[in-house]
């Protein structure tokens, strides 16, 4: 039987996380010593049977009541600041980085790479560079959790959630899901390969993916239709979405709202939403009509029209 | 309200007979269940809450077999996350909540503040009612095929996709919270109208105090409850959109809705055991209590705080960076009135003369557990640690070391102190003591293993698992074992005493407190005349400490 002490750490946060970590458990032995040191020692030296001086001292109570409560909350403080510290540039996502869509269903992990290399329940990923997991559900809220780099989130149906690493070291690591989502909850875990960088080119390029991402949307786009009002000479007044991705958009409220995939997303399924100023509500929803997987594939699509400059209105 | 509805309800006078006999003189199930007499309807309670107890501790016990192996093979997963489920939720509603408030609180609140009763003796009794209806609709939920949710109910696992019977169990923690609602609304009246003379506020035992904050608690909190699980019954019933955002809900919501209760829960399941510490702490070392003031306004800080941290269960659900902040900020602010009662307890034992009886040893055992449940939830309260540790055993274990380390032991200290009054009998020293002590080994082998199960990644709710983790949960198991023999002798020995114990005296701890002033059982109505009080608690006297200098 294997008796492990330490996770792997393998992740630029899981060393912030477990410096925090270890001051913590430190911090908490020297609590335990300071409490319970007096307290063993009193246990003894004051029963009942032994013949001690019980005389009571005059205590300035207050100021001894002020003292462990003051010093306590300055330690406290101290780690607030520390674990928000660490906990703020976990939750920046850097800009750059490698992106790479995640879907979780009962009970699996659907992961599909902007090259359209397609996995489940496993994760390639090239080392020493910052992979940006965007997060859907499909059903219930699942979380992914990869305790070698010391993250997780939950991934919330109806919602993107985005998660980012650094791999430090190669090597397979577990993945988990960390929230309960059912029969199979334990069943749905996997494994993260940590590769280097030729090693992740030349696995992409045995996948032998076909399209990308961005091409499988494409072909989406037109299947289902769309580009019969957003493209070409269209009667139907749509907005066009060549050079959307990432730019303002004013919406008939009034409000602007920035075109990422949030937006792209809610647009798809739920139209009426939000409406482009300038334009009538005539969008039908596409709710139920698609996949997790196919909206990151058409998402993929329109983020690749982003750099295309629009054509001007008919 | 006032004093004069302490009195017994005319219909049913006639049945408790002299004044002079103690509560117990009746022997009928008619006499039991028609009871309006505080003392009976917290013994009512103590026998529900360890019927309840032993159904999920049985579920407790086939999980822990379960895990013994890393592969799934002793029940299938359904099996399983149904036994989890059952296990917090009649942990958590049908024992830990009613434990020390309904059972201890019914029993001594009254004798502690010198009245004959609570406040509205008939709604104490539908309190019960209340709770043993929610008991019966949960049984039933559990009996026609069980619920697979956790305790929890997340949505949309909950109002949407579960194939078992969850309605008709969040019916039975809806019924049984407006129980609690009474309860807590009982005990608050009663602690402010019928104290007895000259019992001031800041004359209380702390166990009043604690059991005030608590009730605080369970009157403003429980209402969420049961609005949170009447919207998701409502979704599940009829699809109405509320959590599930394919009919426009968020899911997100109903974790702000449940946590919201749920948090202050917490505290209504460790405050009422930090009043038992305070009673037993003081009468063991014959001390007054150090710093009095401050661990009485740390309850209320606690009760408090307590409302305004919800979202650090939240902190990897999607909520914004800035709201993680604030709510990390405040939950760091809930481990000073904590830290508070802890120093205090331990500058109390300065100078006692302190004795080792069994509740004396449980309440000892509650400040370690309770201590390092409470340093482990400063790692979950530090943002960026609990990234790692939410959702998995170092939860778990965190908080078994609060609501087990803490309330269960808090409640068996407290059983203890006052089984002489509750019974009028003894229990064994020797036993007692025995049992504290395998309780405490037995707990720590099953819970301490789960921190580092945790901090190495195990999830929780995990039927199977891989196998690097087994070692730890051998030992969990192995420890699982010991703690239920821990919990078994006193039942053993607690039923032995009743027919075998020695006769108890009115006072066997030579204990301060007003309760002590009556025999032991107590007569119907406590008091034979209204005790008047002119000194502050735990007034224990100091010992002839002129032989002691010379020693």
């Amino acid at each position: 039987m294997k008796f492990p002490i330490l996770p792997e750490q393998a992740s630029t946060t899981a060393v912030q996380v477990d410096y925090l970590f270890w001051f913590l458990t430190g911090l908490s032995a020297l609590l335990m010593l300071i409490i319970f040191g007096p307290m063993i020692y009193f246990l003894f030296k004051y029963r009942r049977l032994n013949l001690v001086d019980r005389h009571l001292p005059d205590f300035p109570t207050h100021r001894i009541e002020i003292t462990w409560s003051v010093i306590p909350l300055f330690i406290v403080l101290g780690i607030f600041v520390w674990g928000s510290s660490v906990f703020y540039s976990m939750a920046r996502v850097p800009s750059q980085g490698l992106e790479i869509n995640v879907v979780g269903k009962q009970w699996m992990w659907h992961i599909q790479h902007a090259e359209g290399n397609r996995e489940i329940n496993e994760l390639h990923v090239p080392v020493g560079q910052t992979v940006k997991l965007t997060l859907a559900s499909e059903d219930v809220i699942h979380s992914f959790y990869l305790p070698a780099f010391r993250i997780k989130q939950d991934v919330v149906p109806g919602r993107y959630r985005t998660e980012w690493f650094q791999a430090t070291k190669t090597g397979t690591f577990p993945l988990y899901c960390a929230e309960y989502c059912g029969t199979f909850h334990s069943g749905m875990i996997g494994r993260v390969f940590v590769m280097s960088p030729t090693a992740y080119e030349q696995w992409l390029e045995r996948g032998q993916p076909g399209d990308s991402l961005a091409q499988s949307g494409e072909r989406l786009f037109r299947e289902l239709g769309c580009s019969g009002c957003h493209m070409g000479n269209s009667t139907i007044r749509a907005p066009r979405l060549e050079g959307l991705f990432g730019k303002p958009v004013p919406l008939q409220n009034g409000t602007i709202v920035r075109a990422d995939e949030k937006y792209i997303r809610d647009s798809i399924l739920l139209p009426q939403l939000q409406i482009t100023a300038g334009y009538e509500p005539l969008m039908p929803t596409f709710q139920g009509r698609l996949s997790e997987d196919q909206l990151f594939q058409i998402i993929a699509y329109i983020k690749s029209l982003g750099a295309k400059t629009p054509q001007p209105l008919p | 309200m006032n004093a004069t509805e302490t009195a017994p309800c005319a219909d049913v006078a006639p049945e408790y007979g002299h004044e002079s006999e103690n509560y117990l003189h009746q022997h009928t199930i008619k006499s039991w269940l028609l009871t309006t007499d505080h003392k009976r309807i917290g013994i009512l309670y103590l026998l529900s809450i360890i019927f309840f107890f032993a159904i999920a501790a049985f579920a407790a016990a086939i999980m822990r077999l379960e895990l013994l192996t890393p592969a799934g093979d002793l029940v299938h997963s359904d099996t399983y996350n149904k036994l989890f489920t059952i296990h917090g939720v009649l942990m958590v509603w049908f024992f830990l909540i009613p434990s020390i408030p309904a059972v201890l609180g019914n029993f001594v609140i009254p004798m502690m503040i010198g009245a004959r009763d609570v406040a509205f003796p008939k709604l104490n009794l539908l309190s019960w009612y209340l709770f043993m209806m929610g008991g019966a609709c949960a049984l039933y939920s559990i009996l026609v095929g069980g619920v697979d949710t956790g305790w929890t109910f997340y949505t949309p696992y909950s109002s949407t996709y579960s194939n078992s019977h969850v309605v008709s169990m969040a019916a039975g923690i809806f019924i049984a919270g407006f129980g609690s609602i009474l309860t807590g609304l009982n005990f608050i009246v009663t602690v402010h109208t019928m104290r007895a003379p000259g019992l001031t506020w800041f004359r209380l035992p702390l166990f009043i105090w604690s059991l005030y904050a608590t009730s605080l608690i369970l009157v403003l909190a429980t209402p969420i409850l049961a609005i949170t699980l009447g919207l998701m019954a409502v979704e599940r019933l009829w699809g109405i959109g509320i959590f599930n955002p394919h009919v426009g809900g968020d899911p997100v919501l109903f974790q702000h809705l449940f946590w919201f209760y749920s948090h202050p829960a917490v505290y209504i399941m460790i405050l009422p055991g930090m009043g038992v510490v305070s009673e037993v702490i003081t009468c063991f070392s014959r001390k007054q209590m150090f710093g009095y003031a401050y661990v009485a306004f740390a309850s209320l800080a606690i009760a408090f705080i307590g409302f305004l941290v919800w979202g650090h269960h939240m902190f990897v659900a999607g909520q914004s960076v800035y709201a993680g902040l604030f709510f990390s900020l405040l939950s760091f602010l809930v481990a000073i009135p904590s830290g508070i009662k802890v120093f205090n307890w331990t500058a109390t034992l300065y100078k006692g003369s302190i004795s080792f009886e069994t509740p004396m040893l449980y309440s000892l055992a509650f400040i370690g557990l309770f201590s390092l449940g409470g340093l482990t939830g400063l790692f979950l309260a530090t943002l960026s640690v609990d990234v790692h540790l939410t959702d998995t055993y170092f939860i778990v274990a965190h908080f078994h070391y609060i609501m087990v380390g803490g309330m269960v032991t808090g409640f068996m200290a407290g059983l203890h102190y006052w089984w002489p009054k509750i019974s009028g009998r003894m229990y064994p020293e020797k036993a007692g003591q025995l049992a504290a002590l395998v309780t405490f080994i037995g707990f720590n082998l099953t819970f301490f293993p789960q921190f580092v199960l945790g901090y190495l990644g195990m999830p929780r709710r995990y039927h199977a698992y891989p196998p690097e983790f087994q070692i730890y949960n051998v030992l969990s198991t192995a420890g699982a074992s010991v703690l239920g023999v821990g919990y078994l002798l006193p039942v053993i020995y607690l039923i032995w005493s009743l027919k075998h114990g020695k006769i108890a005296e009115r006072n066997p701890w030579k204990a301060t407190g007003l309760e002590w002033k009556t025999s032991s059982p107590p007569p119907v109505h406590n008091f034979e005349e209204t005790p008047v009080v002119g000194e502050g608690p735990y007034n224990y006297p100091r010992l002839d400490h002129e032989d002691l200098e010379h020693a």
